[in-house]
């Protein structure tokens, strides 16, 4: 199995429908599959083991995966914002490799590993004239890797996360199907060509026939301007970009977004009022919180649009707070929660959320992380409730373990966000000469307040939580730092605290 | 026989990918299928011919078989005779 099947059934079926809008170019599905074949040839010539796209989301990011999965080697698109010593290591782990993009950067800071560089004009130009040496060829079979992703590292240091052609191709095959778009649908992609959300969503759209439409740098009127110029029926966003917009529009609510059918968001943890004002402003939209990892080919449990708009029209407190939740896990896979040992736990109780199915890989280069039975323990600590929605309450590694008690920090900052001076907070873990660990805050006053007194803070949490979740110590900060996906970066707010 | 391999009909221009596969003979239009075409077209079996559609995915009852069509054709999907029957994705609410 090759996920480049996916792309030669969409030419097979519609050579000439418009694939991919991107700074005003169209693409076919036929110049795209040409494309990718000439990308081929170019692998094969300079004999790169993998492909890298170090870029923005251009044409040049299709080509390259297909291409990739053609020559059988993995498709590495990197994370252009990281430091030029963390990209220089990351570079030389995937070293020989046929780099697309930024040449300059490329040339400064790798230049004795052996890449072969192509700006991204370069490499659109030389795939579509570089006609295959022979239409008979074979092409690999897709036993291997298709793609490998650097995990951000919010953590440690990044890791290889690899995903089989078997994953990609189970997860698309499962969950869409074939040529089922309006020639009219069109889906506008925001999300950078390094996230697990860009390359799935890529996949999508094309087995699907719905046309691509892409917008390289985010701008929240850029967003909106391309939704009434393309009449973009779909679209993916982190929640940080759904607020954005939403101000964006507020401002300019002229704007003609009546084509916007379906709304999908993921990421990070998205804000209740952003997701209450977005069902507000965009009432024919449907919205759908898509909760997966790079691990496991993106989306494993959704929640959607019926669920959201039943949630924001209830009065039943345990309906309203599914809009909080991830839903429930996709028919093609199999979720549950388990404890240290790694039992699985009943309804209600809290845990760590293992998952397993096709589009499961949960392998890393180093070595694979399934555990027993093809179960991937994501490190996503959560629980399911007893109508089969799960919540999530943030990564394991970030439980704070006081004198042997087990917190999670969402549940502080739940209660933190409920004060009306309070515009965002993050809870962590301290060191404690007492307990070991202890609770610390970083609090970000609301504008227009004054920051709360410290001991009012720490009465709300003895009154709503326990007393063991009371803070030991409280910051106060203009902004909490998050990442261009919008999580949040906890282990600075650790070492802030810990200072 | 290996996930990934193409199979081509003998009786029409069906073509599939094997996703999954047991132990049987795997027929289209009737006649046995091949990772090369014959030089001789089968005869379409009138039993055999409610045609493929692409893109359809094709199951057995117990679940060892799955095919994908990747080329549509006159003829329809057998294991040793046994018709097999189209398997449905489950779409997503476009989540990405």
């Amino acid at each position: 199995m090759n996920i480049s099947l996916l792309l030669e059934m969409a030419a097979e079926a519609g050579a000439d429908r418009i694939a991919l809008v991107c700074d005003g170019k169209r693409w076919t599905y036929g110049d795209l599959l040409a494309a990718a074949r000439g990308a081929f040839e170019l692998i094969q010539e300079s004999g790169a083991e993998y492909v890298a796209l170090l870029d923005e989301s251009s044409e040049a990011a299709v080509i390259a995966l297909f291409g990739a999965a053609l020559a059988g080697v993995p498709y590495c698109p990197l994370n252009y914002r990281l430091p030029d010593t963390d990209l220089a290591a990351l570079l030389g782990r995937i070293a020989p490799a046929l780099v697309v993009g930024d040449e300059e950067r490329v040339g400064r800071i790798a230049g004795d590993q052996g890449h072969t560089v192509y700006s991204r004009e370069e490499f659109a130009m030389k795939t579509q004239e570089t006609v295959p040496a022979d239409d008979e060829r074979m092409y690999d079979l897709g036993e291997g890797v298709a793609v490998q992703l650097f995990t951000s590292g919010t953590t440690a240091a990044p890791k290889a996360a690899i995903l089989r052609h078997s994953n990609l191709l189970g997860y698309i095959l499962g969950t869409v199907e074939f040529a089922s778009a309006d020639e009219s649908d069109a889906a506008l992609m925001v999300v950078p060509p390094y996230h697990i959300a860009g390359i799935s969503a890529l996949m999508s759209s094309i087995y699907a026939g719905r046309r691509i439409v892409m917008l390289p740098s985010f701008s929240p009127e850029g967003w909106l301007q391309l939704v009434e110029q393309e009449k973009v029926s779909n679209a993916f966003v982190v929640p940080t970009m759904l607020g954005r917009i939403l101000d964006a529009y507020d401002k300019a609510p002229g704007t003609d977004v009546s084509s916007l059918r379906a709304i999908a968001y993921g990421g990070g943890k998205m804000p209740l009022e952003v997701i209450q004002k977005a069902l507000e402003r965009f009432p024919d939209a449907g919205f759908t919180n898509a909760y997966g990892l790079t691990e496991t080919s993106s989306t494993i449990a959704l929640l959607g649009p019926e669920d959201h708009r039943a949630a924001l029209a209830s009065d039943d407190p345990k309906i309203r707070a599914r809009l909080t939740s991830l839903g429930q896990p996709l028919p093609t896979v199999e979720i549950e929660i388990r404890d240290e040992e790694g039992k699985a736990l009943p309804a209600g109780e809290p845990g760590e959320i293992y998952v397993r199915g096709d589009q499961v890989s949960g392998e890393y280069k180093e070595k694979s992380a399934l555990v027993e039975g093809g179960w991937f323990p994501t490190r996503d600590a959560g629980y399911i409730d007893e109508d089969g929605y799960l919540f999530l309450s943030g990564r394991a590694d970030d439980v704070i373990v006081r004198g042997g008690e087990n917190m999670s920090p969402g549940e502080i900052e739940d209660v933190l966000l409920t004060h009306p001076a309070i515009a965002d907070a993050c809870a962590c873990a301290v060191p404690s000469v007492e307990w070991g660990e202890a609770v610390g805050i970083a609090i970000v006053p609301r504008e227009g307040h004054d920051a709360p007194a410290e001991q009012d803070v720490k009465d709300l949490i003895r009154a709503r939580l326990r007393s063991s979740r009371v803070p030991e110590k409280i910051a106060f900060v203009q902004e909490l730092p998050y990442n261009e996906m919008g999580k949040l970066l906890r282990r600075e707010v650790k070492k802030l605290l810990a200072d | 026989m290996k996930p990934g391999t193409r199979l081509k009909s003998a009786a029409c221009d069906t073509e599939v990918m094997v996703i999954r596969c047991g132990e049987g003979a795997i027929e289209c239009g009737g006649a046995a299928m091949g990772e090369a075409k014959p030089a001789e077209a089968a005869p379409l079996s009138a039993d055999h011919a409610n045609g493929t559609l692409m893109g359809k995915r094709y199951v057995d009852a117990d679940g060892k078989f799955e095919l994908l069509c990747v080329k549509p054709g006159k003829g329809s999907l057998s294991v040793d005779g046994v018709a097999l029957v189209t398997k449905d994705a489950k779409p997503l609410p476009a989540s990405d």
